[in-house]
C-alpha cells in the first residue's frame, strides 16, 4: 500500500470514528435520548428491588476497616451567614422540622435527637464517581423519628431539605434537597447521624446531621439536613426529579 | 511460501479462492444475530465504561480506596511546560501526555483520564455515561442469556464451543500453523480449530459473566442482598479493578478477532456472519 492510499485510508477511518462519537455525543443532548436510556433506571429498580425489597442489610465492617481520612465530596461547608452563626454556636440551636403528610409536625432539636434511641455502624460509603470509603457512624435510625411523626396514608417520599445552597441560574437561592421512598427511609441502616468516627459530625461530612442510606450511592446522602418533608410525590419540589443532582440529569435510584 | 502468501492476500482483500470452491452453511440465524448485537453493545459499553472511569481515573485493590496508593491512575500535573499527563501504574510512571492523563478537549488540553474520542459522550458527562452504560449492559446480559441458553439446549456450546481433549493435544501445532497463517481448508474448516474454540469459550463462558458478576458487585443495594459477591471478589474496588482488566481483555480479544478475520478472508467470514454462508476451498465431496 502506497504512503497516499494509506494516508487516505487513516483519514477516513478518522473521518467515520469522529463522526460517528459526534453522533452519539450530540444525541446524548437530545431530551428523548436521555429520557429513553432514563426508562432503565425503572427496570434496574425493580429487579434490584425484587431481590432487595425487604430490609437486606449492607455489609458492616471492622474497626480496622475504617479509613485513616473519610474523604469529603460536595459541598464542604454551606458558608451562609446563617449556617455560620450556628456553627459558631456548637449548632446547639439546630433543629430539624418534620413535615408534610404526617399527623404530628415535630420540631427536633439536636438535643432531643441524640436522646432517641441510635445505632452505630461500620460501613462502606460509595461515591457514584468510583470510589470507596470505610467509617463508623452514629445518629437515630429515620424510621423512628417517622414513626413519631406518623406519616398519613397517602405518604411515598421522604425529601431532606438542606443548608448547603447550590447557587442555581442567575444567583438565584437552590437549595439541596434528596429524597428516599419509604422502603429505603424506613430501613434499619438509614440514619440521620451526627458522630463520624465517634466525633461529631465535622462540617465537610455534613454538621450537625447528615443522613446516611447504606444501599445508595453518596449523592443520595444528604448533608447539613435542615428539614424533612413527607410527600405524596416530588414532581413540584425544585427542578422536579426528586433531588439536587437527579435535576442535573443523574439517575433517582442509586442502588447501582 | 510464495503460493500461501498469494492465497493470504487474496483472502484478505475479499477475493475468492481461485480454485474451485462451495458454500457451507456455518452460522444459524440466532447465533449471527447475537454476534451483532454483542458487537454494539461491547462498543458503547468500552466507551460509556471509560467516561464513568474518567470520573475517578484510578484503580484500588480491597474493600475501599486507598486514595494514597493506587494499583492505576491516570493524573495531570502542571508543570512548566503546560499541563503533563501520567500513567501511574504500580511502582511505574509513564509520561502519556495527550492521550491518557491529559488530553485535547476542543482544542484544549484537559487533565482527563482517557481521551475524548475514546469515550461517550465525548466530553466529561458521567450522568450520560452510566444512562448509556447500564442501558447497553442491560441488552448486553440479555443477549448473552439468550445465547447462552441457545448454545447449552442446542448443544452448540458442547458441539461447537467447547474444546476437546483431542483439542488440546493439537494445541502447540495449531499455534505453530496461526503463527505461519497456515488456516485450516477443506473440512477442517466447517469446524473451529482448537485455538478458536479456546478463545471463544473463555470469551463466552468466563470474561462474559466475570464482567457482569464484578458490574453487579459495585452495587451498593446488590452488596447488600448477595455479600457473596464482595467475598468472591475482595471487596467493591477490587471488583472495579477486576472489571476494568476485563473491559480491556474484551479489547484484546477484539482486535486480535478483527486480525484473524481480515487474514483468515475478510468477505467469505463477513458474509457467513451476515448470511451464514461460508465459501470452502475444493470440491463438494473432497
Amino acid at each position: 500500500m502506497n504512503d497516499n492510499r494509506r494516508r487516505f485510508l487513516s483519514r477516513a477511518g478518522a473521518g467515520v470514528l469522529t463522526t460517528v462519537l459526534a453522533g452519539c455525543t450530540s444525541l446524548s443532548e437530545q431530551k428523548w435520548v436521555s429520557e429513553l436510556l432514563s426508562q432503565v433506571e425503572i427496570l434496574t429498580r425493580r429487579a434490584q428491588r425484587m431481590f432487595a425489597g425487604s430490609h437486606a442489610l449492607a455489609p458492616e465492617f471492622s474497626k480496622k476497616d475504617i479509613a485513616p481520612v473519610f474523604r469529603a465530596n460536595g459541598t464542604l461547608n454551606p458558608d451562609t451567614a446563617d449556617y455560620n452563626a450556628h456553627a459558631a454556636n456548637g449548632f446547639r440551636d439546630w433543629r430539624i422540622e418534620v413535615g408534610g403528610l404526617v399527623e404530628r409536625p415535630l420540631s427536633i432539636s439536636m438535643v432531643q435527637l441524640r436522646a432517641m434511641p441510635s445505632r452505630t455502624q461500620i460501613t462502606r460509603h460509595d461515591c457514584v464517581e468510583g470510589w470507596s470509603c470505610i467509617g463508623e457512624w452514629t445518629g437515630t435510625p429515620l424510621s423512628l423519628v417517622l414513626a413519631a411523626a406518623r406519616p398519613k396514608e397517602n405518604a411515598r417520599y421522604v425529601v431532606f431539605h438542606c443548608a448547603d445552597n447550590m447557587v442555581g441560574e442567575g444567583d438565584t437561592e437552590n437549595f439541596y434537597y434528596e429524597s428516599l421512598d419509604l422502603l429505603e427511609a424506613t430501613h434499619p441502616q438509614t440514619l440521620l447521624a451526627y458522630e463520624l468516627n465517634g466525633q461529631a459530625l465535622p462540617i465537610e461530612h455534613g454538621a450537625p446531621v447528615r443522613l446516611r442510606a447504606e444501599r445508595q450511592l453518596g449523592y443520595k446522602m444528604a448533608k447539613y439536613v435542615r428539614r424533612i418533608e413527607v410527600v405524596a410525590y416530588y414532581s413540584h419540589i425544585s427542578g422536579g426529579r426528586g433531588g439536587y443532582w437527579e435535576d442535573q440529569g443523574y439517575s433517582w435510584y442509586a442502588g447501582i | 511460501m510464495a503460493i500461501n502468501q498469494a492465497r493470504i492476500v487474496r483472502r484478505a482483500l475479499g477475493l475468492p479462492p481461485d480454485g474451485p470452491h462451495y458454500f457451507f452453511y456455518r452460522h444459524t440465524a440466532l447465533v449471527r444475530i447475537s454476534h451483532w448485537i454483542n458487537a454494539g453493545c461491547l462498543a458503547f459499553l468500552l466507551m460509556s465504561g471509560l467516561q464513568i472511569f474518567n470520573a475517578h481515573p484510578a484503580l484500588y485493590w480491597g474493600k475501599s480506596s486507598d486514595f494514597d496508593h493506587p494499583m492505576l491512575s491516570l493524573t495531570a500535573q502542571n508543570t512548566d511546560n503546560g499541563l503533563v499527563g501520567t500513567t501511574q501504574i504500580g511502582p511505574w510512571h509513564f509520561d502519556t501526555t495527550g492521550v491518557l492523563g491529559a488530553s485535547d478537549v476542543d482544542g484544549v488540553r484537559m487533565p482527563r483520564g482517557f481521551p475524548a474520542w475514546a469515550t461517550l459522550p465525548g466530553p466529561q458527562w458521567l450522568a450520560m455515561g452510566r444512562l448509556w452504560h447500564f442501558a447497553f449492559a442491560w441488552l448486553f446480559v440479555i443477549n448473552g442469556l439468550l445465547f447462552w441458553g441457545y448454545a447449552i439446549a442446542r448443544r452448540h456450546a458442547g458441539r461447537d464451543l467447547l474444546p476437546t481433549k483431542a483439542d488440546l493435544i493439537h494445541l502447540p501445532r495449531e499455534i505453530l500453523d496461526h503463527l505461519k497463517l497456515n488456516f485450516p481448508k477443506g473440512e477442517a474448516a466447517k469446524r473451529y480449530n482448537a485455538l478458536q474454540k479456546l478463545a471463544y469459550s473463555l470469551v463466552i463462558f468466563v470474561l462474559g459473566p466475570l464482567i457482569v458478576l464484578t458490574g453487579l458487585t459495585m452495587s451498593p443495594t446488590l452488596d447488600a442482598t448477595f455479600p457473596g459477591l464482595l467475598w468472591l471478589f475482595g471487596g467493591r474496588q477490587s471488583a472495579r479493578t477486576i472489571h476494568f482488566i476485563c473491559a480491556f481483555s474484551f479489547l484484546g480479544f477484539f482486535i486480535m478477532h478483527i486480525v484473524m478475520v481480515i487474514l483468515s478472508g475478510t468477505w467469505n467470514n463477513l458474509r457467513s456472519m451476515i448470511t451464514g454462508q461460508y465459501a470452502i476451498e475444493g470440491g463438494e465431496d473432497e
